[in-house]
């Protein structure tokens, strides 16, 4: 019995050596000074949203402060903890209109894009026609180019051809179009997954292919097209460049072209815009979470598979 | 209830060698036809060109009477089970049955009858509100069976529909689709590579080999009376011995035995005899007129009530089904005898068998 006991000591101090011998590491080293230069930024941010003022500064240094308090000054802790950029924010600014225009866009690309895409990826998925790889090709080499590349040409289109500058429909129809070819070959992979002799069986049992595409296919498809639903909402929430050329009308800015505005040569309210910044990711975030179960299977089955 | 008919029907993809080369065969109604042959024998095109999913590309196929060549498959009202069931996992047991009758718009209360009823008859009743993964090999090929009863179509067709499945499950199964045959009387086609299968399921079988109709008849037919080399070979198991043997007019001979024989001239010099494995006997029991061999022991294969013994002489080889059990060292000559009016002779060149003159020499059946 002793020796047992004796034994099961031994076995911790093992793991404890274990343990310590891998907090001391080089690999643990590296991953800790890793996660610190990720972390810092966003703890910036979160300080400053938090603390109740518009300066970068957290800490008011006397004009001889020495190295220590030079250095701590490094540190993002607010003096003290304070909602009040957040209530500014929402409050007194037009923030929550903008977050409903980013809503209005965003959620509408979502819908365009994947109705776009899905019927896309079935046809090149299960349809032999012609121009079928050459169409895959050319949505791959559209993603090569920097997208800053396509800037002229879609204003030039959208704005002057289309008429469509400062409206929701013209925003809506770019990033609907911009997430395509990501979203189809995302979708196409995981349609290529699915076993076909569903489908033959299907047909023999008299379902059209709408039928089948509607009532089969995408029920199945359910986590490859919560993936591709999140990137094109993504797509439309955080774009900033092709919104701020587009929009002119203030009431009409999305979230990330007004977050801009609270720092530019006119202002410098970095309280502002670190409050906006954490309310405009909370939604990513809540979709991140509400369709994780998703994510996993998804991203992985269009990886592999595409 | 129907027929299927196919007329010289061929099926050819791109610009390759056709896949089926022109196929003339009748499946009679209410028969259950199996197709079976060697991978890539072209049979399951043939069976997906009698459900729509392959187009024909020359000839005529006709289902109860009607030409189908242009019918999409939902309007041949047929029935199909896939080897991988190919139910839709979305769905549970009643849906995946019910989809079909759904789609078709049938009443509400036909539906939940017609389900509930297949589902009693295949013992799936509890199971109807789990999903497809939820269920074991078996269980869901009942269920794909099932989501083909429930439509009472005109045929059934069935892709290997037992390959997935372990072997006492596969006997079991055979015996659920040999009953519903039995039952319902449907017309159906049974793809396989299992002769097995074939031998018991099938009401007629029809041989295919590289795309071309090897033969076509009931299992006893294919069994006895074997039109060529390849359906010899594939009936049976182990399948039936085939000696290369030497013609010299008189006497047919090879390593392992010499056979006098009447009716041999104008006959190939070389030749195929054919002899089935359980046709053997001990040379001591058998009869002093049955032909004679010789050959030295090379390998035993216990199946306990019986075991199969390899015999060598020379490059000739075969093997013997004998019963008992017994201790044979290997490498001991053995004598066997047969009954010599079991024998098959095929040419050695065409394959084909020789069935011309065979009464007159003695030997009723070659």
């Amino acid at each position: 019995m002793n020796a047992v006991i004796g034994r099961l000591g031994q076995g911790k101090a093992v793991a404890l050596r274990r343990a310590l011998r891998d907090i001391f590491s080089w690999r643990f080293a590296l991953l800790i000074v890793s996660v610190l230069i990720v972390i810092y930024p966003l703890l910036w941010v979160v300080s400053l949203a938090f603390s109740g003022q518009q300066s970068l500064t957290l800490v008011q240094l006397p004009p001889d402060a020495g190295v220590g308090q030079q250095l701590l000054a490094l540190v993002p802790l607010p003096e003290q903890w304070t909602l009040a950029n957040f209530r500014a924010v929402l409050t007194e600014q037009p923030f929550l209109r903008w977050i409903g225009n980013s809503l209005v866009v965003a959620v509408a690309t979502t819908i365009v894009g994947l109705s776009l895409s899905c019927t896309a990826a079935y046809a090149f998925s299960r349809f032999r026609f012609a121009g079928r790889q050459r169409g895959l090709t050319l949505f791959l080499i559209s993603q090569m180019f920097p997208a800053v590349l396509m800037l002229i040409p879609l204003y030039v289109i959208v704005v002057q051809w289309l008429g469509l500058g400062n409206s929701w429909l013209g925003l809506i129809l770019v990033y609907a179009i911009t997430a395509l070819p990501f979203c189809v070959w995302m979708l196409k992979g995981y349609f290529d997954s699915l076993p076909y002799e569903i489908e033959e069986s299907a047909l023999l049992e008299g379902a059209s292919r709408w039928t089948i595409f509607i009532r089969i296919i995408l029920p199945l498809a359910r986590p490859a097209i919560a993936v591709t639903g999140l990137f094109a909402f993504m797509t439309a929430w955080n774009e900033f460049i092709l919104a701020s050329i587009f929009m002119d009308d203030e009431s009409r800015y999305t979230v990330p072209v007004g977050l801009r505005f609270f720092v530019s040569d006119y202002a410098s309210e970095w309280g502002y815009f670190a409050a906006g910044s954490i309310l405009v990711s909370l939604p990513v975030i809540l979709l991140f979470l509400s369709l994780q179960r998703f994510l996993v299977s998804g991203l992985s089955a269009g990886a592999v598979k595409g | 209830m129907a027929n299927i008919e196919f007329r010289g029907v061929s099926k050819r993809y791109d610009d390759g060698p056709p896949t089926v080369p022109g196929l003339d065969l009748e499946i009679r109604d209410g028969e259950m036809m199996v197709l079976v042959g060697p991978s890539g024998c072209g049979k399951s095109t043939t069976l997906r060109m009698i459900a729509g999913l392959e187009s024909i590309s020359a000839g005529d196929l006709y289902i109860g009477g009607h030409r189908v060549n242009d019918l999409p498959p939902k309007d041949r009202d047929i029935a199909m089970v896939f080897q991988n069931y190919a139910l839709y996992p979305h769905m549970s047991v009643f849906e995946n049955m019910a989809f079909g009758l759904r789609v078709r718009n049938f009443p509400k209360l036909g539906i939940e009858r017609r389900v509930r009823d297949a589902a009693e008859t295949l013992g799936l009743a509890d199971l109807l509100h789990r999903k497809p993964g939820q269920l074991s090999g078996g269980q869901n090929q009942r269920v794909a069976l099932g989501r083909a009863m429930v439509r009472d179509p005109q045929v059934f067709l069935f892709d290997e529909p037992l390959s997935n499945l372990d072997a006492e499950l596969r006997v079991q199964m055979r015996g659920v689709i040999h009953r519903l045959h039995h039952q319902l009387r449907t017309t159906s086609v049974y793809v396989t590579h299992d002769q097995v299968e074939a031998m018991t399921l099938g009401t007629r079988i029809a041989i295919l080999n590289g795309g071309e109709l090897m033969q076509v008849g009931t299992p006893l037919e294919l069994y006895n009376d074997p039109d060529n080399t390849f359906v010899a070979g594939f009936m049976g198991s182990p399948p039936m011995n085939l000696l290369q043997v030497a013609n010299d007019g008189r006497q047919l001979s090879c390593d392992l035995l010499t056979l006098p024989h009447g009716q041999l001239q104008g006959l190939n010099r070389e030749l195929l005899l054919g002899l089935r494995p359980e046709k053997l006997v001990y040379a001591a029991s058998a009869p002093a007129n049955w032909p004679r061999l010789t050959g030295s022991i090379e390998l035993v294969e216990s199946l306990g009530a019986e075991m199969l013994v390899h015999l060598r002489a020379g490059s000739a080889q075969l093997v013997a089904r004998l019963a008992g059990l017994r201790a044979f060292p290997l490498g001991d000559t053995l004598e066997l005898a047969f009954d010599p009016t079991a024998l098959y002779l095929f040419d050695g060149a065409s394959q084909q068998r020789i069935r011309s003159g065979c009464a007159r020499a003695g030997v009723s059946q070659c």
